[in-house]
């Protein structure tokens, strides 16, 4: 045991004030839990973790599992704290009446923000657990050691005490102080170590269930009717007409209608499909949107609300003076997240309750919405968490919770509601479109002296589609950080004396419906930015990786960079310093970025067919500094994910919208990656076991999307200024040079 | 009109009530509450219902049950059997070497597509044992992944293939 931990005994005396424990009616789940409504006080160290009479844990986690690993990584971080095998070791459902409210699992905040709670907790309760097993013992706690929850006395093992003979079944009765110290690094066994994934084996053989396996008896299957695609958020969607007698043939289905929201429910899955597709509904087609092809032009002309991110030194002065300057606006535009499987709920609402189960990212947020639109108070209200498919941020998760919410109300049942792909397609909260205009300057030296970043954007959207149908206005999520021109993103690796960024919101209202989508906007930032200082080292006639690191002052990004470089076995020189008249070419280029903490770097090789268009990525590399990471295996799969989604994002995603409708309804009007397009892909974890963890869900693909862009011009001598890189825009773009 | 259908599902017959044109996957998920083949697209379009039907990779969310009346479907839960026979390993492996490959390689992130991943990959391991890296692709190409698993996988179907051919030897 480190001195620091027992210095912190031999002067705890608070620390087991109130540790008195007292029986409780179940072997494995304390009493009292699930019955009330959560969240459960997190300043009581039961409501983190119960000890079993069988010497095993249960840890109660606030974070969902979205197939990132989370699951099993939090669980390392306990088990190092409390000196429990993995296998000694378990977490529950996310549930409103039994887990923390540890906040929504969005921004990697699982390990950054849940990691430090779970720990101190699991440490909390450890020195609980000792002072036990010194009285039972009879032996000072500074001569206590702990292996696989068995305290026992140093030098003599045959001394001994469990976990579960000491507290098991027992409710801890403590406060959680957050004042335990924590297991010095140096004696970590768990944290750092390639745990497998507790989930793999179940799913893979058909045992996981996942929120589309969820059934209830007594359950009616339900669908909802709308009009396939999204217009303007600010318009809805209006019903002019609904021919009931069009699903007269389906004697089992049933027309459930409240406003402009229509549903139908069946005791049968494939009468309630049927008749969702066979009601004629007649949907006011009034034109609210722009269309893809005026899309950009009338971002970039309308009134917008403006904020100054950050303004220092004098970026026109400094422009003026300047060696080399580069300028050019990029565009990027509106993608889904498209979950893999479409976003489904099952609601029973009774007359004074509601149980909702879902793939929500944050069970008590989606609580709260849902006793909004019930009109009950939140203790009513419980809301149970079924992993989905892969969510990659706001997809339609709440939006199905309550539309299931609103047809099991209406039904006088349980109703399990299953979108269809064009529902999830069409009714997306989208990754918003930008438009960026960036100018960068630097001296004969090679130093950045000015850079200048105007972003152009909408925000995210506050009103679920049912909330909206039923006649709720729609609203915004008022303007932060992560909406407007990233500070981070838009040169801040760099260090540049005169800078200007400039945020223009635009009003959601006449666009579409926006959310946050993986690493949001950051992917548009980097690949705007980053090709804009790639095009002022070509200018300089330096090599791209050298002018990187004669700008980056922080050595973590300089740490990031370096690995990536090295990984990808980085060769000096000019970009596009060997073009060829080859009809297909290969590119390298390197770029960085990140979300809202950590550093990512990455190295893009791909091939461009100069006669059709299509461009490829052959290999692409990824490195992240994500302070400590808990599971090293875990955040390469993720860089890993990263890379090849980035790869889809950047060559195939766009939606496409006419002037009444969204028409990106499925895999082929919103085409992505396919296994014969996809890259190679190599995950560098740059791991610092003593810096504080931040998030690894996101941070690679910014610099991803930037290597892309910046290899397309290695392979070509042509800038891309809008992605995705479909052949089409290729052509375009060669054919002007 | 729902009518009495029989249909042989992991090598057990199953007497179900259904209209004949229901697509498949509503009747192995709400009948027979199996959890392999799940809802995607619809449309076929992406390879989350798959199902071998007498061997084929089939789309279950647009076959009809009617279509499979006659003939042998297996589901992800059956495949080690169905492994099992083909080799005539006796008795079948709690896994078939598909699945124990994805989690040899840790390839599963969200892991949604995997059923129709490991399905696909264990049709084409049946008529081709030892695909290249072209092949594996080309025969993979008609699924999605929305996580990015692709690199992964592929990687698991190649350890797949090996551990297979030495259980022949």
């Amino acid at each position: 045991m480190s001195l620091r931990r027992r210095n912190f005994l031999k002067a705890g005396g608070a620390l087991v004030i109130g540790f008195n424990l007292r029986s409780v009616l179940s072997a494995q789940e304390p009493a009292g839990r699930g019955e009330t409504p959560g969240p459960p006080d997190p300043k009581q160290v039961d409501t983190w973790l119960a000890i079993h009479a069988d010497n095993t844990a249960t840890v109660y986690i606030g974070f969902a599992e979205l197939g990132q690993g989370n699951s099993t990584a939090l669980l390392q971080v306990a088990a190092e704290e409390l000196d429990l095998e993995m296998s000694q070791i378990k977490t529950v459902r996310l549930d409103t009446n039994v887990t923390p409210n540890q906040g929504g699992t969005y921004s990697s905040a699982s390990i950054q923000r849940g990691g430090p709670q779970l720990r101190t907790a699991a440490a909390e309760a450890r020195f609980a657990l000792l002072k036990l097993a010194s009285e039972k013992l009879n032996t000072p706690v500074d001569r206590l050691t702990v292996s696989k929850g068995a305290v026992s006395v140093s030098g003599n093992a045959a001394q001994s005490v469990t976990y579960g003979a000491l507290v098991g079944g027992e409710l801890f009765q403590l406060p959680f102080t957050g004042s335990a110290p924590v297991k010095p690094v140096s004696e970590y066994k768990v944290v750092g170590k390639r745990v497998p994934r507790n989930d793999t084996p179940d799913k893979v053989s058909g045992k996981y269930v996942y929120m589309q396996h969820v059934r209830v008896p007594g359950m009616l299957h339900g669908r909802v009717v709308r009009p396939r695609g999204q217009s303007a958020y600010g318009a809805g969607a209006k019903v002019v007409n609904v021919d009931e007698s069009s699903i007269r043939n389906i004697p089992g289905a049933r027309l459930l209608r409240r406003g402009d929201f229509i549903g139908v429910v069946a005791e049968n899955e494939w009468d309630a499909v049927r008749a969702a597709q066979q009601l004629k509904v007649t949907w006011d087609t009034t034109p609210t949107l722009p269309g893809s092809g005026a899309l950009y032009d009338q971002m970039r002309s309308a009134k917008t609300t403006d904020r100054v991110v950050a303004d220092r030194g004098d970026v026109a002065a400094a422009i003026t003076q300047a060696a080399h300057v580069a300028a050019a606006k990029y565009r990027g535009p509106y993608q889904a997240h498209a979950p893999f499987g479409p976003n489904c709920a099952l609601a029973d609402v009774k007359a004074d309750s509601a149980l909702i189960m879902c793939s929500t990212q944050d069970v008590y947020g989606t609580r709260g919405g849902l006793a909004r639109l019930l009109g009950m108070p939140v203790e009513k209200v419980r809301v149970q968490y079924y992993e989905g498919s892969g969510t990659y941020g706001h997809s339609c998760y709440d939006d199905v919770a309550q539309a299931a919410t609103v047809l099991s109300q209406l039904a006088g049942k349980p109703v399990r509601l299953q979108f269809m792909r064009w529902d999830e397609h069409g009714w997306d909260n989208y990754g918003p479109a930008h438009v960026g205009e960036v100018r960068a300057a630097a001296d004969r030296a090679g130093n950045i002296v000015a850079y200048e970043y105007e972003g152009w954007q909408h925000g995210w959207c506050g009103v679920e589609t049912t909330a909206q149908l039923l006649g709720t206005p729609p609203a915004e999520f008022p303007a932060g950080a992560v909406m407007g021109v990233s500070a981070l993103n838009c040169g801040g690796m760099y260090a540049i004396p005169n800078v200007r960024l400039i945020t223009h919101q635009l009003p959601a209202k006449d666009y579409l419906k926006g959310g946050w989508l993986r690493s949001p906007l950051d992917l548009s930032f980097s690949f705007a930015s980053e090709q804009t200082l790639d095009q002022l080292a070509y200018l300089l006639g330096m090599d791209p990786y050298e002018f990187r690191r004669r700008n980056i002052k922080d050595e973590r990004w300089l740490g990031v960079l370096d690995a990536v470089a090295q990984a990808a076995r980085w060769k000096p020189g000019r970009a596009a310093s060997k073009l060829s008249d080859a009809k297909v070419v290969t590119g390298v280029g390197i770029g960085v970025g990140t979300h809202l903490a950590s550093y990512g770097a990455a190295v893009g090789v791909i091939e461009v067919n100069k006669e059709t268009g299509r461009v490829v990525a052959k290999h692409l590399y990824g490195a992240i500094d994500a302070g400590q990471v808990v599971n090293p295996a875990f955040v390469e799969n993720q860089i890993s994910g990263q890379l090849v989604q980035t790869a889809s994002r950047m060559f195939k995603e766009e939606v496409t919208l006419s002037a009444t409708n969204v028409t990106s309804l499925d895999w082929n009007s919103y085409p992505i990656l396919r296994f014969e397009e996809c890259p190679e892909v190599t995950g560098v974890v740059v791991q610092r076991l003593e810096q504080r963890s931040t998030g690894a869900g996101e941070e690679v693909m910014a610099a991803a999307a930037a290597a892309i862009g910046n290899a397309f011009f290695d392979a070509t001598g042509v800038r891309m200024h809008e992605y995705p890189l479909t052949p089409k825009r290729v052509l375009a773009a060669l054919q002007r040079g | 009109m729902a009518t009495q259908l029989k249909i042989r599902v992991n090598e057990r017959q199953w007497t179900v009530a259904a209209s004949p044109d229901t697509p498949l996957l509503y009747v192995l998920s709400n009948e027979l509450l199996l959890q392999g083949p799940r809802f995607g697209c619809g449309l076929a379009q992406c390879g989350s219902c798959s199902v071998l039907v007498d061997g084929v990779e089939r789309r279950s969310c647009v076959t009809p049950v009617s279509a499979v009346q006659g003939k042998s479907v297996t589901t992800l839960e059956g495949l080690p059997a169905w492994y099992a026979a083909q080799k005539k390993v006796s008795p079948p492996p709690a896994l078939h070497p598909v699945q124990q490959a994805m989690i040899d390689e840790q390839a599963v992130q969200c892991g949604y597509c995997f059923n129709g991943m490991i399905i696909k990959a264990s049709e084409l391991l049946s008529k081709v044992p030892k695909p290249d890296e072209a092949q594996i692709r080309s025969a993979m190409n008609g699924h999605l992944c929305r996580c990015g698993a692709y690199p992964r996988v592929i990687k698991a179907i190649q350890r797949a293939s090996q551990a297979m051919a030495e259980v022949t030897k």
